[in-house]
């Protein structure tokens, strides 16, 4: 409260008293008046809509928690899942996950190595994290990308430093699911680079039409179109004896896939450039490799990062599209943990848990995608 | 402009001409050689993968062409808008299949639309719960693969209980595992006739409308069109169905032996697909519609107050036609989307182009044949919403100039 003021003094009135503003002009009961109880139909709207929510929630929670079977008696092949079967529609059976978390995060990659999967998730985590820091957004960061992804490499392959070697087909969860999304990105990005400059060359036109025509082809069919390519065109296209595994075939897809959503977000930030940046760079003399690695390409990425993010995000719920071409990803394993007849019909819980997964890699990037898009904007703003 | 003087020295001389010069220096040579060396790599790669596949294709016996498409398929499809039995050709079952894309696509795209409008303007809400309840919803829905989805709403349909002991919220409706019952008019040439005489009164209502509208621009007068459209819309269908006999017999779904019997059916791969589908959509689209409302500066809103216009009368006159420019772009890959991710009906066995090629695959072995046939029915898909979407697009664009 600032004191009374000197002019009020000097004018011979009585110097004003503090007062409390009245409770429906502030404080929390004014803000459930404004923001919830402001007219009829929003007392109403509010109330249903509470009403709603409030019965849901304890649904939710009777059926999650109060009810639901954390364990059941036996494991493997003599589970006994027959408290999970009574408890059918009023409880959920965690029994599910407890028994089957270690084959939906890591497939079937042998027991007593699942160290090492989870250390590579480990690893994608960090490097998502490092990536996100605007301080290390220089070109050691290709450094560092290319070491953590040969790290994984071994890791996951093993065969020397006394691991185990494990062959691919034995990769599966959520591996697999961080490998196709990271390794999809890491190629597509530069690929992308390419296709977008190409398509921005008006004086090779014929450079142009090719880029157009890729771009345009891959944007115009679905996604699993290319993966069923990948399954069983590739195998065609390719001379006898050379065979490529199913794995690196759908990341192939994924990448072309990714590449040409990536360039027209790249496209994108190339168009925001004003034309006197580029003329001043060939005032300056410099050629066309020079003028766009050190003018050009670093103020339209700045600007195509926060679309970058959200397209990474797409690729990344994309991946489990694999399934369909049977692919052990995070989304497969949780779909053949409930193949077996004891825990038939339970989909939902299993579902619930890789929901959850997922959900904590999306959520976190599409935050930080909006936070990196205030603090870009920042500049512009001033 | 300046008129230019005898002394500018610009124009004392022509500008140079731009010569050609078979030189390394000459940009147009560069260009030429740049782009004969990318064609010709691009040109090599493909003549490699063309002739692996020619030799990989004799080796393995496979004949190359669209012959199969005359053979009978022998595959059964559960649910077709047209007639159709396993023992018709290849091409009936596609073309099945490319109706009942065309089927959720289409229902999909006009729900999602609805759905996403209501979540984005409540996203805008005064009211502080409707407004966090939409911001949830398109928080979680948009961070979730929309495969993951589909995999759960057709767990949960079929972990409804059996025909017998089905769901039952009300009248003849019934839930259960082989999907939703419903009772349905029996359909008579009557209702064909009545549908066909409703479409050609929704038509001859909108030449209505814009014949009304040039008259109100002549005269300033506007004539009543409601009198009209009640006649045209309501009228018609009903004065044709009542003339063909008014046919009307309601056909309730009725339990016999293990199954129903009768009425209309939504099956659950088909009600997974479309739930799935709008529900993801609608989250993109409410992110669209919102940021195309608040894209319209606050000053239009006092404009037309000031004019005198009441609440819906300015946003449907002034602020809609605005925002619509921002959200129509937007909206067009929206409408991409959600034709192209119903191809994921094959993980839960609805049966679309996708999921009907896969099998013809599977069957005749024609790999090539069939993706190609994939991709063009999506391309085809892909442009015609393009081209119709830039035509609207440009219809209510800024006129400028």
């Amino acid at each position: 409260m600032t004191p009374p003021s000197a002019e009020a003094a000097t004018l011979g009135a009585a110097p004003a008293i503090d007062r409390r503003p009245p409770s429906f002009a502030v404080g929390p009961i004014a803000w459930l008046r404004a923001n919830l109880f402001s007219s009829w139909l929003s007392t109403a709207v509010t109330l249903a809509l509470a009403y709603v929510l409030v019965s849901w929630t304890l649904s939710f929670v009777n059926w999650a928690v109060v009810n639901a079977i954390w364990d059941v008696p036996g494991t493997g092949q003599q589970v006994d899942t027959s408290a999970c079967r009574a408890a059918r529609g009023e409880g959920a059976c965690w029994a599910l996950i407890g028994e089957k978390y270690r084959f939906i995060l890591f497939g079937l990659y042998p027991f007593d190595e699942q160290w090492r999967p989870a250390l590579v998730v480990v690893i994608f985590v960090g490097l998502y994290a490092i990536s996100a820091m605007r301080r290390f957004w220089r070109k050691e960061l290709a450094i560092i990308w290319l070491a953590a992804l040969s790290v994984i490499g071994v890791l996951m392959w093993g065969g020397i430093f006394g691991l185990p070697f494990v062959e691919q087909e034995r990769w599966g969860g959520l591996v697999i699911t961080l490998i196709l999304a990271t390794f999809g990105i890491a190629f597509a990005f530069p690929l992308s680079i390419l296709v977008a400059l190409g398509r921005r060359q008006t004086s090779m036109p014929a450079v142009k039409a090719l880029c157009v025509v890729y771009i345009e082809l891959i944007r115009g069919v679905p996604l699993i179109s290319l993966l069923f390519m990948a399954s069983v065109m590739f195998p065609l296209f390719l001379p006898e004896g050379m065979n490529i595994d199913k794995l690196l075939r759908a990341q192939i897809a994924i990448i072309l896939f990714a590449a040409a959503y990536l360039a027209e977000v790249v496209r994108g930030g190339l168009q925001a450039i004003p034309k006197g940046q580029y003329e001043a760079a060939d005032a300056l003399g410099l050629t066309y490799w020079q003028k766009t690695g050190l003018i050009i390409l670093p103020q339209a990425l700045k600007i195509s990062i926060p679309p970058l993010v959200n397209t990474f995000i797409g690729m990344f719920k994309d991946t489990s599209l694999v399934l369909i071409i049977g692919i052990f990803d995070l989304l497969n394993t949780a779909k053949t943990s409930i193949i077996e007849p004891a825990w038939q019909g339970f989909g939902v819980e299993a579902y619930l848990f890789v929901a959850a997964i997922y959900f904590v890699f999306c959520f976190a990037m599409s935050k930080y995608s909006q936070d990196l898009e205030r603090e870009l904007d920042k500049g512009r703003r001033r | 402009m300046q008129t230019p003087t005898a002394t500018d020295p610009r124009f004392l001389r022509a500008p140079p001409r731009r010569g050609f010069a078979l030189s390394w220096r000459d940009p147009t040579v560069r260009a030429i050689f740049w782009q004969v060396v990318i064609l010709g790599l691009v040109g090599l790669g493909i003549w490699w993968l063309v002739e692996n596949t020619m030799r990989n294709l004799e080796v393995r016996k496979i004949a190359t062409g669209f012959g199969f498409l005359d053979r009978e398929a022998g595959l059964p499809i559960g649910e077709s808008l047209i007639p159709y039995s396993p023992a018709d050709t290849y091409f009936r079952a596609l073309t099945v299949g490319v109706l009942n894309t065309l089927r959720v696509a289409i229902i999909g795209a006009v729900l999602a639309t609805i759905l996403g409008a209501i979540i984005g303007i409540a996203r805008l809400s005064k009211n502080w719960l409707v407004a966090k309840c939409a911001a949830v919803y398109v928080e979680v829905l948009r961070d979730l693969p929309l495969l993951l989805q589909l995999l759960f709403w057709y767990a949960l349909l079929q972990g409804l209980p059996g025909p017998r002991q089905a769901l039952n919220p009300f009248g003849s409706v019934y839930l259960s595992n082989r999907g939703i019952k419903f009772p349905w008019i029996e359909w008579q040439e009557a209702h064909s006739a009545a549908l066909i005489a409703l479409i050609l009164g929704a038509i001859a209502t909108w030449g209505l409308s814009r014949l009304f509208t040039a008259r109100q621009m002549a005269t300033g007068v506007r004539p009543r069109l409601w009198p009209w459209a009640i006649v045209l819309l309501v009228g018609l269908p009903l004065g044709v169905w009542w003339a063909m006999g008014a046919p009307f017999t309601v056909d309730r779904p009725v339990l016999r032996g293990f199954n129903f019997r009768g009425g209309g059916t939504i099956t659950p791969e088909f009600a997974a697909l479309l739930f799935g589908l709008v529900l993801y959509t609608a989250a993109f689209v409410a992110e669209i519609v919102r940021a195309g409302i608040l894209a319209v500066h606050q000053g239009q809103w006092e404009a037309a107050a000031a004019l005198g216009l009441p609440r819906g009368l300015q946003l449907r006159l002034v602020i809609l036609p605005q925002a619509l420019r921002v959200i129509i772009p937007p909206m067009t890959s929206q409408y991409l989307n959600i034709t192209k991710n119903s191809s994921l009906a094959v993980a839960i066995g609805y049966q679309d182009i996708v999921s009907i090629a896969n099998t013809t695959i599977n069957q005749t072995g024609q790999a090539i044949e069939g993706i190609a046939i994939i991709m063009l029915v999506y391309l085809t898909i892909s442009l015609t919403i393009s081209l119709f979407m830039n035509w609207y697009n440009a219809r209510i664009a800024l006129k400028e100039r």
